[in-house]
């Protein structure tokens, strides 16, 4: 372990209906780094994700959040460590095969495609990893499961009626909003969801908030969030960053009362 | 329900042209069937630049290498229209799998500065492949082809309802494609490839593919006018064509499939127009780029249109 963890063991207890059961980590992070030059941005990070669990991703501006979910999801080659998701070495696998595994990640800064109406972005994200989406011949109305799945999606995050809208005529908190819808469409086992109230209201952001809440408890969540109410509303676990570093790591409640989180990130 | 309107509008002017057709002299006629077969080079371009957001400025090639596989497969071979068409679709097709391995990493301007070397390749190779193109005299003299139909393709109306024939069926196959997922693929690409990436598509996949279908259709094109001109040469293949090619897409509006057809249409007939007065063509089709650019950036119609 490069970085002091907290707990001391990082193995965590099964819950309740689970006791004793071997540990399939969803997600498994040894020794990531990722280094620009000389900085390192993403520096000898462990950390492990059970199925189904909810964690939160906090530090201050510029710990290598965002960086650290770029390593995770694929869009950045790690400099050095090792990435397993459900147990399949992933380091080296290139985004789109990763997404095929069941990673799906949302954007910090809103990412859809905006000339797009919002049931075609969702239909895209529902298309993605099934063989349809080489399909050339045959009109998108023809592939009414696709479409149901899209519409899904867009029911989960309450979008359903700005279907045939196009996208960026939409209100930045409705955006949001179908940011998870896409990454719901695709089906994911692991979420990774950076800063989903980015930008919100407080109003919008507890929309956000129980509609994270409500997601389907088999998903397994990895949020960064700079909103600590936001983050400890939905994730019990939490996971401190600091300077690339992993500088603490266990349930909430611990974490809220760690001495050196407090200091450098409560400002407490 | 902008994609309705295109069909329409798209259909009323194929009605039109093919009602007027009987009516026309030789001269406009033979604008006409160059329109035709120019508007489907415009569209295969389309598909590239307007639904996946890759301007391509050496569509030329595929285009030029078809009519100079009809050309030479015509006269030093005497084959016949189907040996013709089948060469002429499968080089265009090879040669845009090539050029596509080496293109499809760029994007943006490095992407269209890759596609115009590569462009430039052909031409070069057209210029100075003597023993195979015939350098700069071209390859004169090929034949219309034998359809077996009982009319000659050597009148200037029948082998206007071929080609008319022919480009609708491009039309429709062009707008299949994108109207299928793959087609919203392409749309996603050029929205956004880092969200592509993210839900799981490999999006230089995608790209390639749109590149390489793209290029069979711009041979559909070419394999059309080396028998529509009785000749094939270097300016076939030259800057020049392709720049055109992405200036009636960029006219018409690009992703709209039949503004780009129409736009190829507008600029046909305008570059034979403004020739009539000055040999500056280049010019006025200069002008009229950094017009559309400036002022209507989503083509002529897109201009017109309100925020969608």
């Amino acid at each position: 372990m490069g970085a002091p963890t907290w707990p001391p063991s990082p193995q965590r207890s099964g819950r309740p209906g689970e006791p004793g059961a071997p540990l399939e980590l969803a997600l498994r992070l040894e020794k990531v780094s990722k280094w620009f030059g000389g900085l390192r941005a993403v520096d000898d990070v462990e950390l492990t994700v059970r199925p189904g669990e909810r964690r939160a991703l906090i530090g201050p501006n510029g710990a290598g959040k965002t960086t650290l979910f770029n390593l995770i999801a694929g869009a950045l080659p790690v400099s050095a460590g090792r990435i397993t998701l459900f147990g399949d070495d992933v380091t080296r696998l290139a985004q789109h095969r990763r997404a095929a595994l069941g990673l799906t990640r949302t954007f910090q800064i809103t990412n859809l495609f905006p000339s797009l109406s919002v049931l075609e972005n969702a239909l895209l994200a529902a298309q993605a990893l099934t063989p349809a989406k080489f399909s050339m011949l045959r009109p998108r109305g023809g592939f009414g499961e696709l479409d149901t799945r899209a519409r899904e999606a867009l029911r989960a995050v309450g979008l359903e009626d700005r279907a045939q809208s196009a996208v960026r005529h939409l209100s930045h908190g409705e955006q949001r909003q179908l940011e998870i819808a896409l990454a719901l469409a695709g089906r994911p086992r692991v979420l990774l969801l950076d800063e989903p109230a980015a930008g919100l209201s407080s109003a919008e952001a507890h929309l956000m908030t129980s509609l994270l809440r409500g997601l389907d408890p088999a998903i397994t969540l990895l949020i960064i969030e700079h909103d600590m109410d936001i983050a400890l509303e939905v994730a019990q676990h939490v996971t401190v960053l600091h300077y690339g570093k992993v500088i603490a790591d266990g349930p909430r409640e611990a974490v809220k009362a760690d001495p050196t989180v407090r200091e450098i990130y409560l400002g407490a | 329900m902008k994609d309705r309107r295109g069909i329409v509008i798209g259909l009323v002017a194929v009605i039109a042209a093919a009602g007027v057709a009987p009516l026309l002299s030789a001269y406009p006629l033979t604008l006409l069937t160059q329109a035709a077969i120019v508007a489907v080079l415009a569209m295969s371009l389309d598909v590239l630049l307007g639904y996946t957001g890759l301007p391509s400025l050496g569509h030329a090639a595929y285009f030029g290498v078809a009519a100079y596989a009809v050309g030479i497969l015509a006269t030093d071979y005497q084959r016949g229209f189907l040996v013709c068409l089948v060469a002429g679709l499968v080089l265009a097709t090879l040669t845009a799998a090539v050029f596509g391995l080496l293109a499809i990493r760029a994007t943006g301007t490095y992407f269209l500065m890759i596609t115009l070397a590569l462009g430039m390749v052909v031409w070069g190779l057209a210029f100075r492949w003597v023993s195979m193109t015939k350098g700069d005299n071209g390859i004169a003299g090929v034949p219309r082809p034998e359809l077996g139909l009982p009319w000659s393709m050597g009148a200037p109306l029948p082998f206007f309802y071929v080609v008319l024939v022919a480009a609708l069926v491009a039309w429709a196959l062009l707008g299949l494609l994108v109207r299928s997922p793959f087609g919203l693929t392409l749309q996603g690409i050029r929205e956004s490839d880092s969200r592509m990436r993210a839900l799981g598509y490999n999006v230089w996949l995608h790209k390639y593919l749109a590149f390489v279908l793209s290029g069979a259709f711009a041979g559909f094109a070419g394999v059309f006018w080396a028998y529509y001109n009785g000749f094939v040469s270097p300016v076939d293949v030259q800057l020049v064509t392709s720049v055109e090619t992405l200036l009636m897409v960029a006219l018409g509006g690009p992703g709209t499939l039949a503004g780009p057809a129409l736009g190829a249409a507008l600029i046909v007939f305008l570059k034979n127009f403004v020739s009539v007065y000055t040999k500056r063509w280049l010019l006025i089709l200069g002008a009229v780029y950094i017009g559309v650019i400036l002022f209507a950036p989503r083509g002529v119609p897109g201009a017109f249109r309100r925020n969608r």
